[in-house]
């Protein structure tokens, strides 16, 4: 493809050679030659946040990210997301029943990992400057609110327990509060 | 007369197509001809064309609608499930193939124009018996119009009751214990004390006829009405690969697109050479552009899509002049006003003599005009298909409302017999009607067949996206209305203005393309509204425009409904009465939309009194009702407008009332997702034209609600026992109504034009 030699990427913990030039948006290195698909293509000027991955530790917008910039830092995408966090994380949006068509839903929970990083038990106020770069057109907002506090809340009570769905906590049908 | 003169000419138009035609009834939606594609590990059966059974117990729903976000796969696992009495932890949803049972009924008899009130009148019944029976032998697969649990509603559970049915004849026959003392329970069949697993009795179930299928009375339902958590969403926080733009095949190329900056150019000269030389670049496509909407330009095919796309400069494209080169939105405007107030239109509605009653001198007249500009989808996946064409072979990838359209792309751009042509079903990452075009499914064929054998991925940027749409038709609509001393309304004539979306789309797809008469869809939401007017006149004229036009969420409603629910709030203000008794009065022979009115109005605290915002400043409620789809919904928002002068909605309130609900998880979800694409379009959403460009083309000109803007919602679902109606466009068209006439109140003034502005100014980002 390229004549260029191969940019060594860190991507969840493991290293790959890709073969694309340098100016490369590190969002096309992770589909076409990673084939890690949980990273989305929306908008190609960092407007959206559907394609948010985590650059040592801090979200960043693959999709003006050229991989020359990238050699030998870490990168975490949604497919590398583990522990505690993750778990309570994934488990809080299905309790809530977030996704809709789901396409940002990646975008939304790399945004909220990072997030719950700096803000273990975020106010309304943190949950919109944290998560306003992050767009979603069928309008699952108020559940990712919801499912922010109720993750934050299990993890500040007892971190190291980790919830899975379960059909006794079904969400209100009338009225996902927002707080 | 003339509508009624409609209702049968509507139905000549597909009237060559019933001779020789047997009509199918309902149950022969069950059996198609094309098997529902089952995984290799065998031993899988379908028991009809909506469901299988695997050894392991495992149900497979085949859906034959498109997951797009509504979650219809989780509401129709239900349906099915509900019948089948199987064990919910086995169910899987996967989407169809292509087969005329699985055609659409509902939404082709939901474009009828019939009022509401006149649905079950002699001559309606008959028009809407045919047109169902004409929809079930066109068969045509579509995922839209609020229709699709209306449409699988019977279907769906008949094809669960008669599996199930199946089941218990294959375990009596295996047990020799009488099919009357068998029962089902949560995937088994339990027949005396042996207990029969429904992955063992598959096979032999295929083999029975049961002659009786008996659908369970609504008060035995123990899974339809109970709040389900969505079958998808554990994946979709995964990051796993659903849609089309996660298709990846072993040597697929990628392609990016050119298309003409002005409506109406097209290439004239481009330089292959230099495109040619770009890294990676491995094809240079002229694109015709086909009837189906895809416009003339150049694709590249590279090795990577980014390669294609930063070739694209290289062609240095000359664009041919246009003749719509000086086509404005302010010009656009001026025609539809124009039409609005001087037009020939058609009326849709005509009782009592209301054109006589607010001309007669010395009458008491308000008279408004509204405005509504073009929007754009804007769904969070842009346009994208992949495709492999051969000399007589060809597979599509792609996230579709209509698959049989996209097939028929195809096949118009390869010549290939449509029964060699495979569409493979994604889930969709969003569509909200973009996707019922087949467009991108004609550009991907036109591309792809450059490369005979090999995989082609065309994904568009999104400016692409947003600049190569089928537009929320602009619209403009004059309201008059004649009142008695006492303010109420004597008589009320309306006519709108726009160009017609589903005539445009029947057009571009081949579905009755040689459609005449008025369009439905670009009127509705004025004259098949419940209010109880003593005289209605409601008219539109059509307006032809080269701006392409197509279905946007809740069509037509979602611009009426703002006309038409300001300017009875104007009405209410006018005579000083308060907002919901004035509509309360105008609605005593419609009970269903008297009680989202109250029930929304209770939930709102409508006569109680409110706080400040944070900030200080005051906050006001405003109300809306609006019927669509068959479902009744009212609204109340509480809004605010801050230092900046930028509206601010705090809360929506909505009770909805869509006859019986399947997932009350589902309909909230629905509810929410309606409202916040409601709003994003009336506090920012325009899609503006000048110079013949769309001006806008990425999320910074044309913003979306984000969740610092998003207020706290709240749903009430009104218990029915009506059949189900629509879920998932029907609380969007309020929202801007709501929305502003609670402005009204705050600044003494009314915005009679979308998005709701309080300046003229721009929309900054």
């Amino acid at each position: 493809m390229s004549q260029a030699a191969p940019i060594l990427l860190l991507v969840n913990g493991r290293e790959h050679a890709v073969a694309m030039s340098e100016d490369t948006p590190l969002l096309w290195a992770l589909r076409e030659s990673l084939q890690l698909m949980g990273t989305k293509f929306g908008c190609g000027m960092a407007l959206c946040g559907a394609c948010t991955v985590h650059v040592d530790g801090v979200p960043t917008r693959a999709c003006v990210t050229p991989i020359g910039t990238l050699a030998g830092r870490p990168i975490t995408t949604i497919e590398g997301l583990q522990g505690t966090v993750a778990n309570v994380v994934r488990a809080a949006w299905v309790n809530a029943d977030v996704p809709q068509c789901g396409y940002c839903q990646s975008g939304q929970v790399m945004a909220t990992m990072a997030l719950l990083q700096q803000h273990p038990t975020p106010t309304d106020a943190d949950i919109d400057a944290a998560l306003a770069g992050t767009i979603c057109r069928c309008g699952t907002y108020p559940r990712i609110r919801a499912a922010i506090h109720a993750a934050a809340q299990q993890l500040t009570a007892a971190p190291s327990s980790v919830s899975t769905p379960d059909s006794s906590a079904a969400p209100s049908t009338t009225t996902p509060s927002q707080n | 007369m003339r509508r009624r003169a409609f209702l049968l000419a509507g139905l000549g138009t597909g009237g060559a197509l019933f001779l020789g035609w047997t009509l199918l009834p309902p149950r022969q939606r069950l059996r198609g001809q094309h098997t529902p594609d089952i995984p290799a590990a065998s031993g899988t059966v379908a028991l009809n064309g909506w469901l299988t059974i695997a050894p392991d117990d495992t149900v497979t729903i085949v859906a034959p609608k498109a997951e797009m976000g509504q979650g219809i796969h989780t509401a129709l696992a239900m349906l099915v499930a509900e019948e089948l009495d199987c064990d919910w932890e086995q169910v899987r949803v996967s989407h169809s193939p292509i087969d005329r049972i699985y055609g659409n009924v509902a939404a082709l008899v939901d474009g009828l124009p019939i009022h509401p009130d006149q649905a079950e009148a002699p001559l309606a019944r008959g028009v809407r018996w045919l047109t169902a029976k004409v929809a079930r032998e066109m068969g045509v697969m579509m995922t839209g119009g609020s229709s699709s649990i209306r449409d699988c509603w019977m279907v769906a559970r008949q094809a669960g009751a008669a599996a199930r049915e199946a089941l218990l004849s294959a375990a009596a026959e295996q047990t020799g214990v009488p099919i009357a003392d068998c029962r089902t329970e949560r995937g088994v069949v339990v027949c005396g004390t042996q207990r029969l697993r429904y992955g063992s009795l598959a096979a032999a179930a295929l083999r029975q006829r049961p002659s009786r299928v008996v659908l369970k009375p609504p008060s035995q339902f123990t899974r339809i009405g109970m709040p389900t958590r969505r079958l998808d969403a554990r994946a979709k926080v995964e990051g796993a690969p659903l849609y089309g733009i996660d298709v990846s095949l072993p040597g697929m190329l990628y392609a990016a697109v050119s298309m003409p900056p002005v409506l109406g150019s097209r290439p004239l000269h481009f330089d292959q050479q230099a495109a040619l030389a770009r890294p990676g670049v491995r094809a240079v496509v002229s694109l015709e552009g086909t009837r189906y909407g895809d416009p003339p330009g150049v694709a590249i095919i590279a090795e990577s899509w980014w390669q294609a796309r930063q070739a694209l400069p290289a062609l240095a494209i000359e664009w041919s002049p246009s003749p719509h080169a000086a086509l404005s939105s302010d010009g656009i405007m001026t025609t539809l006003r124009e039409q609005a107030l001087h037009g020939d239109g058609f009326a849709f509605r005509r009782s009592g003599d209301a054109e006589t009653i607010v001309n007669t001198p010395g009458a008491r007249v308000v008279e408004s005009l509204y405005e509504a500009p073009y929007l754009a989808h804007a769904a969070m996946e842009p346009i994208n298909a992949t495709a492999r064409i051969s000399r007589d072979q060809a597979d599509i990838w792609v996230g579709t409302q209509v698959p049989g359209f996209t097939r028929d792309a195809v096949a118009h751009v390869t010549a290939i017999d449509p029964s060699r042509i495979t569409v493979h079903q994604h889930q969709l990452g969003g569509a909200f009607g973009r996707r019922l075009e087949a467009d991108y499914a004609a550009q991907v064929a036109m591309i792809a067949r450059a490369i005979p054998g090999v995989p082609v991925q065309v994904i568009w940027t999104r400016e692409d996206d947003m600049r190569a749409d089928f537009y929320r038709p602009a619209a403009a609509a004059r309201f008059r209305a004649a009142l008695s001393p006492t303010g109420n309304v004597r008589a009320l004539v309306v006519q709108s203005a726009s160009q017609a979306p589903f005539k445009a789309l029947s057009q571009r797809v081949g579905f009755l393309p040689t459609m005449r008469g008025p369009d439905r869809t670009t009127a509705e939401g004025t004259w098949d509204q419940p209010y109880e007017f003593p005289a209605m006149q409601a008219t539109h004229a059509e307006v032809t425009l080269p701006v392409p036009v197509g279905s946007w969420r809740s069509v037509g409603h979602s611009h009426q409904a703002f006309f038409l629910e300001s300017f009875i709030d104007e009405l209410a203000q006018q005579t000083g009465q308060d907002p919901l008794t004035y509509r309360l009065a105008l609605l005593t022979r419609h009970p269903r939309a008297a009680t989202v009115l109250r029930r929304a109005t209770d939930a709102a605290g409508w006569n109680t009194p409110l706080t400040r915002t944070d900030d200080g400043t005051l906050r006001a409620r405003g109300l809306a009702l609006h019927w669509s789809f068959g479902s009744y919904v009212a609204q109340v928002a509480e809004v605010s407008i801050d230092r900046a002068q930028q509206p601010r909605v705090h809360r929506m309130v909505c009770a909805i009332d869509c006859g019986l609900v399947v997932n009350p998880n589902g309909v909230t979800q629905q509810v929410e997702s309606a409202i916040i694409y409601g709003l994003s379009a009336a506090l920012h959403g325009a899609i503006t034209i000048g110079n013949g460009r769309v001006q806008q083309g990425n999320f910074h000109e044309y913003r979306a609600l984000r969740i610092n803007e998003c207020p706290v919602i709240e749903t009430h679902l009104i218990t029915s026992t009506e059949p189900p109606s629509g879920a998932g466009e029907v609380a969007l068209p309020p929202v801007a109504p709501a929305v502003g006439n609670a402005i009204a109140v705050l600044i003494g003034r009314r915005l009679r034009q979308l998005p709701l502005r309080l300046s003229a100014s721009g929309d900054g980002a």
